[in-house]
Formats: structure tokens, C-alpha cells, sequence
């Protein structure tokens, strides 16, 4: 701690050692798993046992049952993605614009846990709720003589109850992402355009609907990615029976009985991979743009 | 699946503030157009909020039904049974010690990492904010399969030393390679809370004052950067370990038993059981975040 520009400067460079922890640690456990799925995807075992570089995982990856469950996978996603943001958009504003300090900060805690920790606990509530012994199920069993099922459609371990389920984790990571822009409309906007003699409607075909445009873009595409890559729902519910990409991982990793089939996984991984990362980066660029002047 | 963990403790902190000053100018107007336009916005603010509620909560409140249902009348049995459950005590301690290392090595990597790129890189900040940022775009699910790759080559290698390694990693009671991984999954939120809190609490201006005060770097760091960044260490710290708690994926594609892979597989042997646990781990951990909130409410009140 000598005084003095000289030992500072001098000190300059040995602060960038520091960084080197952080560095390491990234590299170590998250870029190399990630190259050894890029070099992985791309290694075919020969007839004599040896690898040789190929594309046949790749092109098995993207045909088939693997390219209808990536099919699947995308469909449901946006549909989901879709409505959520949707409802999403809507209750968040019904809140943002209430009154109650207590009832927003219910709701933001209450949407945090259900949007990041809530895909497997959900999903248990939902198999008592109308699973197959659920209370509603026996219920209407019982009541009724109908079954959910059958005579009214709602299957839980279908593709459209995972969707359902889906929908209780979206639509409150919707409320979370787009509660910042909400507030950033400011109401000197509103006063403004009725001071121009805008009705409500005009108010939010020029003014609001523009300036929220481009995070709720931005949310259905982060909305689109949590669904894409959401394992433990729909493995929980279908016990890895659906149709869709995370599952085929799982079932190409665990049937380990032929070896290429790990390398089948890493294939799949990387088609996962190659739709998430333009979305996510949209996402971000989207969330930068309106921020710039949502301050 | 978790992309947003940042946002939920900051617009929060944040309403009271952003809120206040609409109330005083709104009403007025509000009931102006009001009377143009028909049913009153309140009317259709309850009306999706009530709606909302019973959405959210329907669900909740069956499940609750669905675990105090027994054969002669309503019982807690399902609750009490828990800690009695097999393995349950095995996955939980394996769950909460793989939650505090990871909560450990975040904080020890992160801490350090972030005043330094505050305090003397502001150059580096670009490059850190990115690594940080990375785990975004890799799916758990895929960044999985590599974990995989790596482990197995690790498990296959020639020299003692290196599979030794491996195997400890990977030891069924304690498995460390996840509490690793779950640092890396976390970093995104971990960043963001730091950032958050090194940026809005003027720490550099205080480190440098109490350097030229004459204290020393254990000093500061124990008596100015820790108090001023409680709230985002504490945010950062508990977004770590609640991911730990709930993750699911990862834990179970490497088949390791921690509580929620236990908790996956206890259905088959007692609904009731995995029904009345799911719902005490979303209440705990709600409990919890409120404490957060309330923590950060009360330290952004004491500055004036």
C-alpha cells in the first residue's frame, strides 16, 4: 500500500489475475460441458468401434420421431408462450395499477416462486387436484358420473394438461417480467393524449401499445424458452412418455444400452440449444431497447 | 426454466415509490372516464384479480383438501408422516448441504469477482456481465448431456488420481459435482443481485474512503462492503439455495437422490405424502422470499 501513481499502475496488471477464479470456474463448468455437447453431436461410432467425425446423430436428431417430438416440443411452447403472455399482461396491469402496497408485493413474491420453483411441486398439486384420484376427479366421479377424462376432455398426463400446468409457472413469470415496463408508463403520457382529446382506446393504439411492444415480444420469447426447456413438469405428469425434446434427452442418456445413443443425446441437446439462444438474445436486446427509455 | 430472478425482489422494493405519486393524480380522472366508458375500471381490476386469485389459489386449496382427505374424517396425518417417510431424512440433508456449498462457493467466487470488476476493472465489467449471463442460453436439460460427457471421461480416465477425483464427485450421499453445477446454473441471478446492490449502495465511494481512512482490506471488507451489500448478499444467497432446493432436472438425468428427486419417486408409494411435501416446499420458500423482501424493505428504509 505504497502511496503513489507509480505502485498503482504497477499493480494494474496483477488485478486482472483476480478475474482468473471467475474465469476458471465459468470455463471449467460451464464452457466445457458445452463444447463437449458441440464435439459430442458431431461424433459417430464406426463399425470398428472407433469415432470418426459425422453428421449422423445430427441428422437422426432432426428426423423422425426426434424431429416430430422438436415439432412438438416448439408447438406447445408458443402456445403456451402465447396465451401466458397474454393473461400475463393483463393481470400484471390489473396489479401494477392497484392500490394496495401489500397486495403487489404478494403478488411479485408470490409470482417469484411460482415462476422459478415452481415446475415440480406444481406439477404434484395438479395430480391431486385432477390426477387420477384427484379431489375434483372423484368429485365429479361420484356427483356427477362423468369423467374428466373421458366425458370432459382434461387429461392430466395429455400433452394439453402439461400445457395447462405449464401455463401456472408462465403466466406469473410473465407478471415479473413485464410489471418494470408497466410501471414505466408514465401517467404524464396518459394526461398528455387526453389532453389531445384521446379516448382510452387511442391511448393505448398510440401511445402505451407502442412503448410495450417491445418487451411483450421480448417476454413471449423468454416465455417460449422456459416452456422449451422445461423438463421436470412434463416428466413428472408423463413420467417421460411425451413427446417432446427434454424427454428424448433423457431417454436417449438413460437407454444406456447401446453407447452411440449418448452422443444421439448430445445431438439433441444442440438442436435445444440452437433454437433457445437467438430467442434468449432477442429477449435480452428487446428488454435493453425498451429499458433505454422506460428509465 | 428459472430466467427471471432478478426482477422479483427489485420491482418490489421498487412499488411503493413508483406507485405513490400515480394515486394522488389519478383518482380524479379516472372517475371522469369512468363515466364516458360504462363499468368502472375498478369494477374489471376486481373482476381480474378475483379471477386470478381463484386461479392460483383453487388449485392450492384442493391440494390441501386432497392431503388432510382421510378414510374417517379430515387428519394432518400426511404432515406428520413426513420426517418417518424412507429416505426422506437422507435426500433432505443431502439437499440442504449440496444448497450451502453452493451457496458458499457463490458467494466466495462472486463476492470477490464483483467488488474487484467494481472497484479497480470497470473495464472488465462487459466481459464478466456476460460469463455471468451464459448460462441463459444452455437449457439445464442440454447443458446436462456435457456434464455427462465430462464425468464419463473422467470416470474412464487411466490415471488413479483424476477418476479418484471423479468418484468423490459423484459420491451418492453427497454428490459435490451438482452443488458445482448449480453455482454455474445460478450465476445469471447471482450477478444481477450483486450488481444490483454494488451499484445502488455507493460502495465504491465508501471503500475508498475508509482506504484513505487507513483501514486495511479484512477491515473493510468486514465492516463496510458486507453491511452495505446485506440486502443483495442475502438476495443473492437465497435465490442460490432455493434453486438447489427445487432443482430438479439435472439431479435426476445423473441420477443423484436429492429431495426433489426423492420427492418425484415418493408418489408412488404415498400420494398424500409427495402432495403435502410439494406444497410445504412452495410455502417455505415463499415464506422465505417475503423474509427476503422484508429484510431489503427495512435496510432501503433506514437510508434516508
Amino acid at each position: 500500500m505504497r502511496s503513489g501513481t507509480a505502485a498503482r499502475r504497477a499493480r494494474l496488471p496483477w488485478s486482472w489475475f483476480g478475474l482468473v477464479p471467475f474465469f476458471g470456474y465459468v470455463s471449467v463448468f460451464f464452457l466445457l460441458p458445452t463444447a463437449v455437447i458441440a464435439y459430442s453431436a458431431f461424433r459417430v461410432r464406426g463399425e470398428g468401434g472407433a469415432s470418426t467425425f459425422g453428421v449422423a446423430n445430427m441428422s437422426a436428431a432432426l428426423g423422425g420421431a426426434y424431429l416430430d417430438a422438436l415439432w412438438n416440443s416448439a408447438t406447445m411452447s408458443l402456445v403456451c408462450a402465447v396465451i401466458a403472455a397474454v393473461l400475463g399482461m393483463v393481470l400484471a396491469y390489473a396489479v401494477a395499477t392497484s392500490r394496495g402496497g401489500l397486495l403487489q408485493k404478494l403478488v411479485s413474491t408470490s409470482a417469484a416462486v411460482l415462476a422459478n420453483f415452481g415446475g415440480l411441486p406444481l406439477a404434484f398439486l395438479f395430480v391431486a387436484a385432477i390426477g387420477n384420484a384427484g379431489v375434483l376427479t372423484v368429485f365429479v366421479q361420484e356427483r356427477l358420473g362423468l369423467s374428466l377424462r373421458d366425458d370432459l376432455g382434461l387429461d392430466l398426463y395429455s400433452r394439453g394438461g402439461v400445457q395447462f400446468v405449464y401455463l401456472y409457472f408462465l403466466i406469473p413469470l410473465m407478471v415479473l417480467v413485464i410489471t418494470p415496463a408497466i410501471e414505466g408508463l408514465r401517467p404524464e403520457w396518459r394526461e398528455a393524449a387526453e389532453g389531445l382529446g384521446a379516448r382510452g382506446w387511442q391511448y393505448w393504439r398510440h401511445v402505451a401499445g407502442p412503448a410495450l411492444l417491445p418487451h411483450f415480444l421480448g417476454s413471449i420469447a423468454l416465455l417460449f424458452c422456459t416452456a422449451f426447456s422445461s423438463y421436470a413438469t412434463a416428466e413428472a405428469l408423463t413420467n417421460g412418455t411425451l413427446a417432446i425434446t427434454p424427454l428424448r434427452i433423457d431417454g436417449a442418456l438413460s437407454g444406456n444400452v447401446l453407447a452411440g445413443q449418448e452422443n444421439l443425446g448430445a445431438a439433441l441437446a444442440l438442436s435445444m440449444i440452437v433454437v433457445v439462444v437467438p430467442l434468449t438474445l432477442l429477449y435480452q436486446l428487446m428488454q435493453r431497447r425498451s429499458s433505454r427509455w422506460l428509465q | 426454466m428459472v430466467a427471471v430472478i432478478g426482477a422479483p425482489v427489485a420491482p418490489s422494493t421498487v412499488t411503493p415509490t413508483a406507485g405513490a405519486p400515480a394515486p394522488t393524480a389519478a383518482p380524479p380522472q379516472s372517475r371522469g372516464r369512468v363515466r364516458r366508458a360504462g363499468p368502472p375500471v375498478r369494477f374489471w381490476r376486481g373482476v381480474v384479480l378475483g379471477l386470478a386469485g381463484l386461479y392460483f389459489l383453487g388449485p392450492v386449496l384442493v391440494a390441501f383438501w386432497f392431503t388432510v382427505d382421510g378414510a374417517d374424517g379430515p387428519s394432518l396425518a400426511a404432515y406428520t408422516r413426513i420426517f418417518t417417510a424412507t429416505g426422506f431424512v437422507d435426500a433432505m440433508t443431502s439437499s440442504l448441504l449440496l444448497g450451502l456449498i453452493s451457496v458458499a462457493i457463490t458467494l466466495a467466487l462472486m463476492v470477490p469477482t464483483m467488488l474487484l470488476v467494481h472497484l479497480r476493472l470497470p473495464r472488465a465489467r462487459p466481459y464478466v456481465e456476460v460469463f455471468s449471463l451464459l448460462p441463459l442460453v444452455i437449457p439445464p436439460v442440454a447443458l446436462v448431456v456435457g456434464v455427462r460427457g465430462v464425468l464419463g471421461w473422467g470416470n474412464g480416465s487411466e490415471f488413479v488420481e483424476v477418476s479418484a477425483v471423479f468418484t468423490a464427485l459423484q459420491d451418492k450421499s453427497l454428490p459435490l459435482v451438482l452443488a458445482l453445477m448449480y453455482v454455474v446454473i445460478a450465476l445469471p441471478f447471482t450477478y444481477r443481485s450483486l450488481d444490483a446492490g454494488l451499484r445502488g449502495s455507493k460502495v465504491t465511494v465508501l471503500v475508498e474512503a475508509a482506504l484513505n481512512l487507513g483501514a486495511r482490506w479484512p477491515t473493510v471488507l468486514w465492516r463496510v462492503v458486507l453491511p452495505a451489500l446485506r440486502t443483495s448478499l442475502l438476495n443473492a444467497g437465497f435465490l442460490a439455495f432455493a434453486l438447489v432446493m427445487g432443482e430438479y432436472t439435472i439431479a435426476k438425468i445423473l441420477i443423484f437422490p436429492t429431495f426433489p428427486v426423492w420427492l418425484a419417486q415418493s408418489g408412488a408409494t404415498d400420494g398424500q405424502l409427495q402432495v403435502a411435501l410439494a406444497l410445504l416446499s412452495l410455502a417455505v420458500t415463499w415464506a422465505l422470499l417475503l423474509i427476503v423482501v422484508a429484510v431489503a424493505g427495512r435496510t432501503r428504509k433506514a437510508k434516508p
